[in-house]
């Protein structure tokens, strides 16, 4: 371990730690002794080893984390990257409406939402994923195919159904999580900490709708198919090892911009905004048309609406 | 002072008594050492390159590893098939033999533990979900009451296990008023780790097939019949291979026992069946893909019925007092059972109620390579550490190993 320039994780042991707190002590000591031992096997450096939740840093830590990751990830794809860690805006709590008798099943949102999201080419990652139906069974998942592949889309008889994050009001994958490594944020969106995720699965066993992504390999992502602009809670690349979800592109919707898969779909099945204000579009969608929540029985209570438009 | 003395004894000459043995011990040592290091081998690609090297996916998260854990939870917490009847009812055939469940729960959770180990994606990150160290979500998620839950179990009954011997090897009597409040509360406990792995899968709507009111019963109902299995096993090899003494009247007495678990268990299996396919609701298709198979998917469906076939003909094996009383029809009902709740408690839980996944699709699971080889790994370690605790168990619970009659060779050394 010490041929590499990175600080060894032993050094920490006798060494002392960087910050004055007890209780961050007695974490530091305790986990050295493994830190030492495990990074002997990886190229983990101490600081990431002992990094605590995101929801425990303070800003000086945090800033320090960031410089770190953009460091890191601009040598490894050989462009500036960058990671911001912005803040929920007040008053916004986002939503999202399909219209399922508009969308054809062309799968642009996946791809899109792919690119825009730094996803994993190999082994692939999609966040989206798109189930074709009987128009005879309604929505049944028993009878969906999401690996339709005609030459043309839509086909007769049939229609399309895309299932992402519901971002639940009542997330069951929040719930289960045993290191708080998942949470819903104040605008309703539900993020994933990948330094902190162990790695358990127990959110993905949780989630009614699939959501959940696993890094089962080292993800790979070709450095000139890179979205650089990233953010710490939202599209930044991904370990190996840790669970990964839509966001609502909170890399572009905290910051007034629509989610990739909204502004790439053809056919404008796709409406976004602030359920809070009465004059936005999901607002409307949502008291005008014949909207349904997918499995509203268990009480997930989703601020994803399906709906009706024509 | 003199019991710390007393106790670094104990530990130097227990570790003497376990590196010499016979021949057939070393072959039984060797044997599991190179089934470790095999399940190192395997591991070590795993830790590399990550989980990818399982047959795990998004549409099966959890696999051969998780379903083993929840097998081994329930063989740990059989332990108390041994202490009820020994502690709570005084009965001096079985009080004789109580550590050895003890030392069972031991190993049993040793590989639980380690097949938590290997399952999560983060090795490095584990104490993230250590109390105190980490950020454990509790109350909130039951994986973190089953983390306080197996590891209180386990400290609990390592204990009380060491205690005992200890106070045998310096041929003491045990203090009552410590022991007794600690084997009392091993009973709730041992319920507990059980109910809270049974609640993990139990509280998830997401799942149909576990969302099912009597899942933590059927937990408890089956491990009532695989832990106690194996003891019956283990307590007839002993009297055969050590000059331990067991009498009939204590392996007849829990073969009984098991025959009402087994009994309720098959009950049980069987009201959850009938609730499923008579009401017939779209839920069925969970049950439909274990019994019958799915849509032209038929991978658990042989297993599935082999696990009932075996679990029936146990039971009744067990049932008959003649067939109770024999030693091969005994012992054929042993394994049987073992079998039948190693599926059903193992695979046959964990991959029904992930498929059909969420959103409907059928993935064909079956563990890869690395998993077995992973696995075994974990089974060599459990017993192991099981033939290790035995090696000094046994000579003290025939009273031959205490500090007086310590080897003057080893007296001398220390
Ligand atoms: S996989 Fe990660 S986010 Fe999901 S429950 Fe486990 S630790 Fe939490």
């Amino acid at each position: 371990m010490s041929d590499t320039p990175k600080t060894s994780a032993s050094s920490l042991a006798c060494g002392e730690p960087q910050s004055g707190s007890r209780r961050r002590f007695i974490r530091a000591a305790g986990c050295a002794a493994v830190a030492a031992a495990l990074t002997g096997c990886g190229n983990l450096t101490t600081e990431e080893f002992l990094q605590r939740n995101f929801r425990e840093l303070d800003k000086k830590e945090l800033a320090e984390i960031i410089a770190r990751l953009e460091k890191e990830y601009t040598a490894k794809f050989r462009k500036k990257v960058t990671v911001a860690a912005t803040p929920p805006m007040p008053g916004v709590v986002f939503g999202y409406a399909l219209d399922l008798s508009r969308c054809i099943g062309c799968r642009r949102c996946v791809y899109a939402c792919v690119k825009e999201n730094n996803q994993s080419r190999d082994p692939q990652i999609q966040w989206i994923r798109v189930l074709q139906m009987d128009k005879a069974e309604g929505v049944n998942v028993l009878h969906a195919d999401p690996y339709y592949d005609p030459p043309l889309v839509p086909q007769e008889g049939h229609f399309y159904m895309p299932v992402q994050c519901h971002q639940c009001k009542n997330p069951p994958c929040v719930k289960v999580c045993p290191v708080k490594a998942t949470w819903q944020e104040p605008d309703g969106i539900t993020v994933v900490d990948y330094n902190w995720c162990i790695g358990c699965r127990y959110c993905m066993a949780a989630c009614p709708y699939g959501a959940r992504r696993f890094n089962w390999g080292e993800p790979h992502l070709p450095p000139e198919e890179i979205n650089p602009v990233t953010e710490y809670l939202g599209n930044r690349p991904r370990p190996k090892g840790v669970v990964e979800k839509c966001t609502f592109c909170i890399q572009r919707t905290r910051k007034g911009r629509y989610p990739a898969c909204v502004e790439i779909c053809p056919t404008g099945s796709r409406k976004f905004g602030n359920l809070l204000d009465p004059g936005s579009e999901i607002r409307y969608v949502i008291e005008n048309k014949r909207v349904f929540l997918f499995k509203e029985e268990l009480n997930t209570q989703p601020k994803f609406f399906y709906f009706y438009g024509v | 002072m003199e019991t710390i003395r007393n106790f670094r004894r104990f530990c130097l000459d227990s570790l003497r008594l376990v590196v010499v043995g016979t021949r057939a011990y070393y072959g039984w040592v060797a044997f599991l050492l190179a089934l470790m290091g095999l399940g190192i081998v395997a591991y070590l690609g795993q830790f590399q390159d990550g989980l990818i090297h399982t047959n795990m996916r998004d549409q099966v998260s959890w696999g051969f590893y998780i379903g083993n854990f929840t097998f081994l939870v329930g063989v740990a917490a059989a332990a108390i098939m041994l202490i009820i009847p020994a502690y709570v009812y005084e009965w001096k055939p079985i009080k004789e033999i109580a550590i050895l469940g003890e030392l069972l729960a031991i190993s049993a959770l040793v590989m639980c533990l380690g097949f938590v180990l290997v399952d999560i994606g983060r090795p490095d990150r584990f104490w993230h979900i250590m109390p105190l160290v980490g950020l454990l979500n509790f109350p909130s998620s039951l994986l973190a009451w089953d983390v306080i839950a197996l590891n209180s179990y386990l400290l609990l009954n390592y204990v009380v296990a060491t205690y005992l011997l200890y106070c045998a090897y310096t041929d003491r009597h045990y203090v009552k008023r410590f022991v007794y409040p600690l084997v009392f509360l091993s009973i709730p406990m041992a319920v507990s780790i059980h109910t809270v792995t049974a609640y993990l899968y139990n509280g998830l709507g997401a799942r149909p097939y576990w969302n099912s009111a009597i899942l933590a019963p059927r937990f408890l109902a089956s491990a009532f019949c695989s832990g106690p299995a194996i003891l019956l096993i283990l307590l007839q090899i002993l009297r055969k291979t050590t000059r331990l003494e067991i009498k009939d009247e204590a392996i007849f007495k829990i073969a009984e026992l098991m025959a009402y678990t087994m009994g309720f268990n098959l009950f049980l299996t069987a009201a959850e069946a009938f609730k499923e396919f008579y009401t017939n609701s779209d839920d069925v298709v969970f049950i439909r893909y274990l019994y019958l198979g799915l849509r032209g998917h038929y991978t658990l469906v042989p297993f599935a019925w082999a696990s009932v076939l075996c679990g029936l003909v146990a039971f009744l094996l067990f049932l008959v007092p003649k067939t109770r009383k024999n030693w091969v029809t005994l012992n054929i009902g042993c394994v049987l059972i073992y079998a039948s709740v190693y599926i059903e408690k193992g695979m046959g839980l964990i991959i029904p109620g992930l498929t059909p996944d969420t959103l409907g699709e059928i993935y064909t699971y079956r563990p890869s390579l690395t998993e077995v080889g992973v696995a075994s790994g974990i089974f060599a370690l459990g017993f192991l550490v099981f033939t290790l605790m035995l090696k000094v168990a046994v000579p003290v619970m025939l009273g031959d190993f205490t500090m007086a009659k310590r080897p003057a060779r080893a007296a001398a050394a220390a």
